[in-house]
Order: structure tokens, then C-alpha cells, then sequence
């Protein structure tokens, strides 16, 4: 069995094994751990009696399901246009900064991953970013400093 | 009766049933709407947008192939509006596709290459953005390379796969710019649940699906004055090669490929038709041995239903879909695998050649076949049983290659031995035929009296596209030997397509089905529509080639497997007989389980 068969099992038994209930199965595993492992979309295919490739299209075309692994905090800078012209670019470099890490790369300790996202509809606050599923707007890189020294003082 | 109705296609009147696309009633009337994402056999996708036409009272242009006609409807497809969006959808389309033309398979076969010239594209007018994308190539795999660059995302090859093949190998991964037609983790055609069928290669408008080719490897072995090389040509393939030469569907060519094929410079031009009369005798004579040993033995581990193994599709296919129905396959090798075996055994012992030197060539209607040649089952001469498998498209390209008039040539004679064949062979490249080959030398075996067909043609199991065939053949009168089948009810069902494959696998499993005999073939259609024939297969073209198939079977002086004097000849000389030692150690063979995850 692979590592995460009984919350894949536990997933399907609560959605049922239709086609439909790809989504939200899909969701759980994020919700759980994150990301989505490989061993994780064949169990789910194997469940739904669909084929990997099948699961693998589906996971890949959300941004939201990641399909490699990603750190505990999940950091979405938004790029898109009010935003960049918000000074985007000065935030990524203070998180960059902090976190020693580039756009798209997770911490050594599997803490922190730091992506761009398009937009999150907070233009009206902009820049703004997300850290899992909480927005941060108006974002400074002071602001930045204290966000994420207060994440990195969380387990 | 479905409902009529009348639109104007271009000021010119068409009636058509209620529900017809404007595409369809637009050939109706023989105006020509270009398409890309389209296909006969499949779904329609609407996702390439250049067979956009302007429908009166409707600002936006609409895509012919999924709109619908409707009473009154004013189409014009031929407008300048109408022909710059195509123009630009089609220049769209080029700069993000490697039109490396020159240095492409697909080079003067290419849809997308075609309306390229037809539109006169000329300079880009959008930014290349080839060089932007890191498109892959998949050259991993023996039988089909995948190459991203060369990718429309017309997704034809992910609906093959999924609504006639029931595979799903292919799908569309990620969106955006970064959408791509992928396998599980992008990874190797090789590593995943992909048959080989080919079926994609056969629908691909473009070179992002071909066939790996071994035309330059079989000039070399032609070439070398050290080797004999030998060739077997498929039933399916007399049928169809004329298409890849200019000629008309449906056209019987089989002795001008042999002429063609000598002229190629090929030491003996020998027929796969005459391994597939070995597999009737061997396959039928294992139906009845196992039905005698379920029957009058008892014997628990005999599996029944036998499943036909002759489509190397379908052998990947059950391999990873249903591996706990292995031992209900036919432990017989393919007529193709059978010919290579014995090529360089039966063949070089009577011809007195070393079988080192030999060799084997065939000719193939399908891309599984050269998966299957290098397989590690198939190496029981002790040498590569079959070295190199073309499809008729690649036999095609040497044909041309060689500068021969094909039309033009006389019809020539397959060599000997192992050249001799019957019209029960030549049916095995449609579907239901390898049933009723089978059928006409099992049930004379067993009543010593031929099937109680008109003309021996079995019409209950001759295949039809698109549906599982039930048949049932009640033996009556049996010789003594055979008492124990006295009123027995043959079942048989026949399927092409794995997504038909799959539906009688899965009525097997639950129980709900109780066949003797299953007839699989990968491809819809059988071999006639495998994924080595000409391009364009469709649904016309393909009963054609079935027409043609039967017309050649007809036209046999023998039309029964047993009555090949060449196998009596074999048996006698080489073989012993049916199931026995030689024929257990050359033409069974058994297969692999695997992953379909």
C-alpha cells in the first residue's frame, strides 16, 4: 500500500468513486499534505477507475493542486498588473531575501514554498499576496519582515 | 424519419436531417470546409477554430464542425472575413509549431502543412515562439515517437485514446501556454498503459504522432550481399498499400506488392498469411483441447473463455488491464511471430541457409507489431525472430524511394515456401475474421463436414465496427472423437476497438457473460484500420478496405486453413503435429503481467 492509502481511501469513501468526485478527493489530499504525490494520483485513479494520465490532466490544469512537493507555507505573490505596478517586484526580492530562495524553489527545511499566482482580485489593495489560504494586502517589505518572522516562529 | 431541414450554404441550397452540422451538410453539398481538430471517429472538439464560417444574424464567427444547422440557416464559408481568421488561426497555430518541414516524417502527408499552402501563410506574422517553449521529444519507445514540437493540441490523439481505445495513455496536462497532450507525469510513452496501437499516429494532423521508422536499417540488410533477407506481408496490407500510392480505397493490390516487394530487392517475398493458416490449426486445435479438458476432464485450472492473441495492441492491453486473464489468452504467437520463428528455422533448414544471416522483414498494418518483434518472449529461433517491422505506410515510402511505377506493375507470386495461403488468412485483417478462420477448420475438424454456411462465409461473426458481436454455433453429428462437443453451443464473441475489448473483458469478470471463444483486435475495424495503414482511415475508407478483404478471401482457390498444402507439408516435415513438442518450443508463448498504474 502507499503511504497515503487510508486518506485516500478515507477521501473516496466521503465523495464516492463517480468522476465528479475527482475534485474534491484532489482538494483533500492538498487540504492534507499540501501537494499531490505521484503515488497519490495512482491510487486516486485506481479508486475512480480512470487512467493516470487521466487524474495527472486534471491535478496539473489547477494551479491550486500541486503535483510536487511544496513546503508547509505556501507563498503566492500576485503578478498581475496592478500589482507589479505596486512594487510586485520589491516584495518577491524581500521574500527572496528572507527566505533564501527563488521563485518557485521551497526552503531547505520544507517550511516555506514561494510561488507568483495570477490574480487574486485584492487590486484595490494591492500588492497582495496569499500564504496558504490567508490574503496579505498592502504588503510593505517591512510588512513582509513581520509576516514572515512571525511564520517563522510557528511550527 | 428524422426531421428536414433547408439552409443556404453559400447561396446554394442544402436539406439535411435536423441535428447535421454545418460541416456535414457543407459536404453534402460538396463545398470543402477546412478542419484540423475534426475527425470522423471521433467527438467533436471545436477547439482549432479554422473551419469558422459566417452564419447570417450572428456577429461572431462559428466553428462549422459543432454547430448545428437550422431551418433558414445562411452560411457562407468563403468570405474574406471568413478566410483572413482561418489564415491567421492557421499562422496562430505555426508560431508555436516546429515547421521544420524539410526534416520531417509527416513531410507532404501533414494537415497542417497542407493548409499552410492552401492559405499562401508566407512570413510570420506572429512572434515565433517556438524557441520559448521546451518542448520534449519522446524517442524512447520502439514502435511510436512523441514529439511536443510538432503539436497542434488539436486533441485527436487524447479522444482516440480515450473514446475508441478506452486507454487514456494521453491526456491534456497543465493549461494555458503551457498546455501539452501528456502521459502520467509527462513520463516515457514506455513506461505507461500505452498499447502501441498506433491509433493516435493514424489520427495525428501533424508529425507530433508518428511511427518510428526502420526504412534506412532494411536498405542496409537489402543492400548487404551477406544477408538473405526475407519479408512477410500482413493479410491487412494487400488492401490498403495502394491508398499510400496514389490509388483509390478499397483496391486489391496484393500481387503488384509482390512485384513491387521483389523489385525492392528483397531475396524472397514470402506471406505472414501462411503463419496465419498455422494459427488456425494451432489455435483451433488449443479451443478444442481445452474444451475437452474442461468438458470431458474436469480439469479446474484450464481457462476458458480463449481469447485470441493475434493483435499485439491487445496483448499490452489485457497485459495491463485484466493481467489475472493472461492464461485465458491463446498461448499461440501472432502469424507475424510465427513467421519470424520459423524463418529462421524451417525456412534456413530447407533452403540450407545459416539463419545467422537471415534477415526477417515484415510488412505490418500496425505499429504494436514492432513492439511486439522486440519483445523478449520472441526470441525462440535463437535469434531475433523478426528483425525489422514496417507498416504499409513505410513499405509506401520505399516503394517510392525506389522510383516505381506501382499502378503500372504486373501481378507476381509470393515465393516458396511458406508463401502459400487461404482465404481464412486473408480474413484475419478484418474483424471477426480470425473467428471465422478458426470456425471453419474447427468445426470440420470435429464433424468432418464444413460449416453449415452458404458459401463457407460465417456472417454472425464478421465483425461491425463500433459493437461487441454475439454468435452462437451448434455442433451436431460429430465424429467419435469428438463426441464430447455432441450438441455443444459454441459461443463466440467478436470485438475490434479496446474500448469494446474492454466491455467483454469486463462481462467476463463479473460473470455476466459465457462465451467459449473471444476475437479481440486492438483497432476499430480489425487490422484493416490498424495503426500502420494509410492516412486518412475513416469510417469510408475502412469499409472499403473490409469490402475488399472479403472480395480477396472469395477470390481464394482454398478458403479453408487445413487445406493449405503447405501446412500439411509443414506438419509432415518439421512440426509433427498440432500443440506438439516443435510447435510448443516456436509458436506458443506466454505473457507478462503489468502495471496499469
Amino acid at each position: 500500500m502507499s503511504p497515503n492509502g487510508n486518506l485516500i481511501r478515507e477521501l473516496v469513501e466521503k465523495h464516492g468513486r463517480s468522476r465528479t468526485s475527482l475534485m474534491p478527493i484532489l482538494q483533500g489530499v492538498v487540504e492534507r499534505q499540501n501537494y499531490i504525490a505521484d503515488y497519490d494520483l495512482t491510487d486516486i485513479a485506481k479508486e475512480l477507475d480512470l487512467s493516470a494520465a487521466q487524474v495527472y490532466g486534471t491535478a496539473t490544469f489547477y494551479s491550486f493542486l500541486d503535483t510536487v512537493p511544496r513546503g508547509k507555507y505556501i507563498i503566492r505573490v500576485c503578478k498581475t498588473i496592478t500589482c507589479d505596478m505596486h512594487g510586485k517586484k520589491t516584495i518577491v526580492q524581500t521574500l527572496e531575501n528572507m527566505l533564501k530562495i527563488k521563485v518557485g524553489e521551497t526552503t531547505q527545511n520544507k517550511k516555506f514554498t514561494l510561488l507568483e499566482t495570477n490574480c487574486l482580485g485584492w487590486c484595490h489593495k494591492s500588492p497582495a499576496m496569499l500564504i496558504n489560504d490567508e490574503p496579505y494586502t498592502e504588503l510593505t517589505p517591512e510588512r513582509i519582515h513581520d509576516i514572515i518572522a512571525d511564520f517563522m516562529n510557528k511550527s | 424519419m428524422a426531421e428536414k431541414l433547408k439552409l443556404q450554404i453559400d447561396g446554394i441550397d442544402v436539406t439535411v436531417n435536423n441535428g447535421t452540422t454545418i460541416l456535414d451538410a457543407a459536404r453534402k453539398a460538396n463545398i470543402h470546409i477546412p478542419t484540423l481538430c475534426y475527425h470522423e471517429d471521433l467527438c467533436v472538439a471545436g477547439n482549432c477554430r479554422v473551419c469558422v464560417v459566417e452564419v447570417g444574424g450572428s456577429k461572431a464567427l462559428v466553428p462549422a464542425c459543432a454547430m448545428p444547422a437550422s431551418e433558414g440557416m445562411q452560411v457562407r464559408t468563403n468570405t474574406g472575413k471568413v478566410r483572413l481568421a482561418r489564415k491567421h488561426i492557421v499562422e496562430l497555430l505555426l508560431s508555436e509549431h516546429n515547421a521544420d518541414c524539410t526534416k520531417c516524417y509527416k513531410n507532404g502527408n501533414c494537415e497542417l502543412q497542407y493548409l499552410a499552402s492552401e492559405m499562401l501563410t508566407g512570413d510570420p506574422l506572429y512572434i515565433d515562439l517556438v524557441p520559448e517553449h521546451n518542448y520534449t521529444i519522446d524517442r524512447f519507445n520502439s514502435a511510436i515517437i512523441k514529439d511536443d514540437s510538432k503539436c497542434i493540441r488539436c486533441q485527436r490523439c487524447v479522444r482516440t485514446c480515450e473514446e475508441l481505445q478506452s486507454v487514456s495513455a494521453l491526456d491534456v496536462a497543465y493549461k494555458g501556454n503551457k498546455m501539452k497532450i501528456s502521459t502520467f507525469f509527462e513520463n516515457p510513452l514506455f513506461e505507461v498503459v500505452c498499447t502501441n496501437c498506433g491509433q493516435c499516429v493514424l489520427r495525428c494532423p501533424t508529425g507530433a504522432l508518428i511511427e518510428r521508422n526502420y526504412i534506412d536499417q532494411v536498405w542496409d540488410a537489402i543492400y548487404n550481399p551477406n544477408k538473405h533477407v526475407v519479408v512477410q506481408t500482413a493479410p491487412a496490407v494487400r488492401i490498403a498499400l495502394g491508398e499510400s500510392l496514389g490509388m483509390a480505397p478499397g483496391k486489391i493490390v496484393t500481387g503488384k506488392m509482390v512485384a513491387a516487394l521483389k523489385r525492392l530487392g528483397f531475396d524472397a517475398v514470402l506471406d505472414t498469411d501462411f503463419t496465419a493458416d498455422l494459427t488456425i490449426i494451432e489455435e483451433g486445435h488449443e479451443l478444442l483441447n481445452r474444451l475437452k479438458r474442461v468438458l470431458v476432464d474436469k480439469d479446474p485450472t484450464v481457462a476458458l473463455p480463449m481469447a485470441t492473441s493475434c493483435s499485439p495492441g491487445w496483448i499490452k492491453f489485457i497485459e495491463h488491464t485484466f493481467p489475472e486473464y493472461l492464461p485465458n489468452l491463446s498461448s499461440c504467437k501472432s502469424p507475424q511471430q510465427m513467421f519470424g520463428a520459423l524463418a529462421k528455422t524451417y525456412y534456413a533448414q530447407k533452403k540450407g541457409i545459416d539463419p545467422k544471416t537471415i534477415v526477417s522483414v515484415s510488412i505490418m498494418p500496425c505499429t504494436a507489431k514492432k513492439f511486439e518483434a522486440d519483445r523478449p518472449e520472441m526470441r525462440s529461433s535463437g535469434y531475433k525472430d523478426v528483425d525489422f517491422v514496417l507498416t504499409t505506410r513505410e513499405l509506401g515510402i520505399m516503394i517510392r524511394q525506389a522510383g516505381l511505377d506501382f499502378e503500372s506493375l504486373p501481378n507476381e507470386h509470393f515465393d516458396s515456401i511458406m508463401g502459400e495461403s487461404t482465404g481464412a488468412a486473408v480474413i484475419f485483417g478484418s474483424t471477426g475474421g480470425v473467428m471465422e478462420a478458426a470456425l471453419r477448420t474447427a468445426y470440420e475438424v470435429v464433424t468432418g463436414r464444413p460449416v453449415p454456411f452458404e458459401k463457407l462465409n460465417i456472417l454472425p461473426v464478421r465483425g461491425t465496427e463500433g459493437e461487441v458481436r454475439e454468435a452462437s454455433i451448434k455442433i451436431e453429428k460429430t465424429l467419435p472423437a469428438w463426441s464430447f462437443l455432441e450438441g455443444v453451443e459454441l459461443k463466440c464473441v467478436v470485438a475490434n476497438g479496446l474500448a469494446h475489448a474492454k466491455r467483454v473483458m469486463q462481462s467476463v469478470k463479473d460473470g455476466t457473460a459465457n462465451y467459449h471463444f473471444i476475437e479481440i483486435m486492438a483497432c476499430p475495424g480489425g487490422c484493416l484500420g490498424g495503426g500502420g495503414q494509410p492516412i486518412p482511415t475513416n469510417p469510408e475508407v475502412r469499409s472499403k478496405r473490409k469490402a475488399a478483404i472479403y472480395e480477396e478471401d472469395m477470390g481464394m482457390p482454398i478458403r479453408k486453413s487445413h487445406e493449405n498444402p503447405e501446412i500439411a507439408e509443414i506438419y509432415k516435415e518439421f512440426l509433427g503435429e498440432p500443440l506438439g513438442h516443435k510447435s510448443h518450443e516456436l509458436l506458443h508463448t506466454h505473457y507478462t503481467p503489468r502495471k496499469r498504474y
